[in-house]
């Protein structure tokens, strides 16, 4: 069940546009900013919502990478893979950050903290390499950058 | 806005980073090109004539004429309606970091420059659409946004006039694809972002099947300073015949990787020099792709050519988003071939054979020769999957765009991929 919450939001979105459908990305947004992913169950709650079908709103939540179809952990990072990050070194930053929390591209750490995804170019690159993690934007990456960032998110 | 500013578009921005708000930037003339237009009873048309005499070229990479987009528009009382303007702000382009600085230091500039253009093309509502990455923008257009709700500068009967006009800011939920002109719509319709067929080309048919112009960031950004200061100054600003000034960004191994803006047309040389310093020591130039991943190499012996959209395809290349990425001696050229396919691979929507199926075709030939089990015949393979790649063979620009750099990669640097096989191995690893 979508809270009322969730509703009011999706609703106020909805105003914005002259179809139901076209707000199903913001609506899983919406509901992905509240329980940090969007379950089976929340697809079907949005198709009702909007009066969709349940597939045609898996159609485009599988299609975005920023909508979640599997639980992640308590912060996201993602790691820009893009040419200029690669240039600049994002092997390296790979490497520490896999090495640093046990994880691959697509795992998350055993105690739910850090899920790791890789990211098209962050738009920082003359601070590459970069990543993001939740929302918050770092770049200059090294070991030391990498780890005090990471520090700030429990 | 208030001098004849060679930098307009950045003249108003702080050395602390914070945003440009409305109060400086009304201070600094701004909303004053809106003013003129709704209170001096400027027609669309006339609006739309100015921007383009002023030459004002789409500075999302195509370089299409802006003013001759929106004159496409079908106007008058039998036009479907409502029609949308729509501006991209999906900046996700590798090496592209332009549009996140108007954004995210001069909003208003974008929403007075969103207000004129949807004043010229008749528009009763515009959409920013903006990559889901970008959350300190989308913190500050929405604020600014309703800053000028507050002001009456959006809504109903802006200054006083009969027009109207509603700004709404759409966050993506991701993918490059977004950033086409017809995904893009899609998207903002709640669809896949699968780009369309053309024709009907958006300005007749697009979002939601209405009359649709979908204009970059920094395109916006120019009108209102087109208007206040006319296109012949607006021209003048420029070395070339493309009109006014150019966000030019260097990233890559150079000493100071930076973003500037200067007149059009400056050349390679002078922004990779002058303003990012040259190649950091230890290192040496080999080339350079001007505007993002999608643009063709450009060498030492191309580099005095005028930065526009007229003049680099005299270079085999194109000026793209104007931010260019330097490849320096101590990076492998494949590997770079590799990253840019790897990436083209996965962001491809998955719609037109030649780009699902060639482009992970290619990224695995590219990953072979970098593991060392590179064959011969592998660069023919290459070239034929790139010829496939190109234009009228697939919906959209993607395809072609992945072919670009690789087959530049491969003509320039043709005995560093030779080496590759020829050794079992990358020379650089």
């Amino acid at each position: 069940m979508l809270t009322p919450e969730e509703i009011a939001e999706i609703e106020i979105e909805a105003g914005h546009y002259p179809k139901r459908e076209a707000v199903c990305i913001d609506a899983l947004k919406i509901v992905q900013r509240h329980r940090g992913w969007v379950s089976d169950e929340s697809v079907r709650d949005i198709a009702e919502q909007l009066g969709m079908s349940a597939t045609d709103v898996d159609s485009v939540a599988t299609f975005y990478n920023l909508i979640f179809r599997k639980p992640v952990g308590r912060h996201v990072v993602m790691v820009c893979d893009s040419v200029s990050c690669w240039i600049m070194g994002y092997d390296r930053v790979k490497k520490h950050l896999g090495e640093r929390l046990g994880i691959e591209h697509g795992q998350t750490t055993s105690d739910d903290r850090f899920t790791m995804l890789p990211i098209v170019c962050l738009g920082c690159c003359d601070h590459a390499p970069a990543m993001m993690v939740d929302s918050d934007l770092h770049g200059d990456l090294n070991p030391e950058r990498i780890d005090s960032a990471l520090e700030k998110y429990k | 806005m208030t001098g004849n500013s060679e930098k307009p578009l950045t003249e108003r921005m702080r050395g602390d980073g914070s945003a440009v708000d409305l109060e400086a930037y009304e201070l600094a003339g701004g909303y004053q090109a809106i003013r003129k237009v709704l209170r001096t009873g400027m027609i669309p048309m006339a609006v739309t004539e100015e921007v383009k005499t002023a030459n004002l070229r789409g500075r999302g990479g195509a370089g299409f004429q802006t003013g001759l987009k929106w004159s496409f528009v079908p106007r008058g009382r039998d036009v479907p309606n409502p029609t949308y303007l729509v501006v991209n702000g999906d900046e996700m382009e590798p090496g592209t970091f332009k549009d996140r600085l108007l954004m995210e230091r001069d909003p208003h500039q974008l929403i007075e420059g969103a207000i004129v253009a949807a004043f010229a093309i008749e528009a009763d509502i515009a959409y920013i659409f903006l990559r889901g990455e970008y959350t300190l923008a989308a913190e500050r257009l929405a604020r600014a946004i309703a800053e000028a709700y507050e002001r009456h500068y959006l809504g109903k009967d802006i200054f006083g006039s009969s027009y109207s006009l509603e700004l709404y800011l759409h966050l993506s939920g991701g993918r490059y694809i977004c950033g086409d002109e017809t995904g893009l719509l899609n998207a903002l319709e709640g669809k896949r972002a699968n780009p369309r067929a053309k024709p009907p080309f958006p300005v007749v048919a697009g979002l939601f099947g209405k009359p649709t112009v979908v204009n970059n960031v920094e395109t916006i950004s120019c009108v209102p300073h087109i208007i206040n200061h006319g296109a012949e100054w607006f021209n003048g600003l420029s070395k070339t015949k493309d009109g006014g000034t150019k966000l030019y960004g260097v990233s890559g191994r150079v000493k100071h990787p930076g973003l500037w803006e200067l007149p059009m047309g400056t050349t390679a040389r002078e922004i990779l020099e002058e303003h990012a310093g040259g190649m950091r020591d230890g290192v040496k130039f080999r080339g350079l792709l001007p505007g993002g991943s999608s643009t063709p190499f450009i060498v030492e012996e191309h580099l005095d050519t005028p930065m526009d959209y007229t003049e680099m395809p005299k270079a085999g290349s194109r000026l793209g988003t104007g931010t260019m990425i330097v490849l320096d001696n101590k990076t492998c050229p494949v590997g770079m071939a590799w990253n840019m396919t790897k990436f083209f691979a996965r962001e491809s929507c998955g719609f037109c054979t030649p780009c699902w199926s060639g482009l992970g075709w290619a990224e695995r030939i590219l990953k072979s020769m970098e593991d060392g089990r590179g064959q011969p015949g592998d660069l023919d393979k290459l070239a034929f999957q790139a010829k496939m790649w190109s234009p009228g063979n697939t919906f959209c620009a993607l395809a072609p765009g992945a072919a670009d750099p690789l087959e530049t990669s491969m003509k320039y640097f043709r005995e560093d991929f030779e080496r590759h096989i020829r050794e079992h191995r990358c020379p650089w690893s």
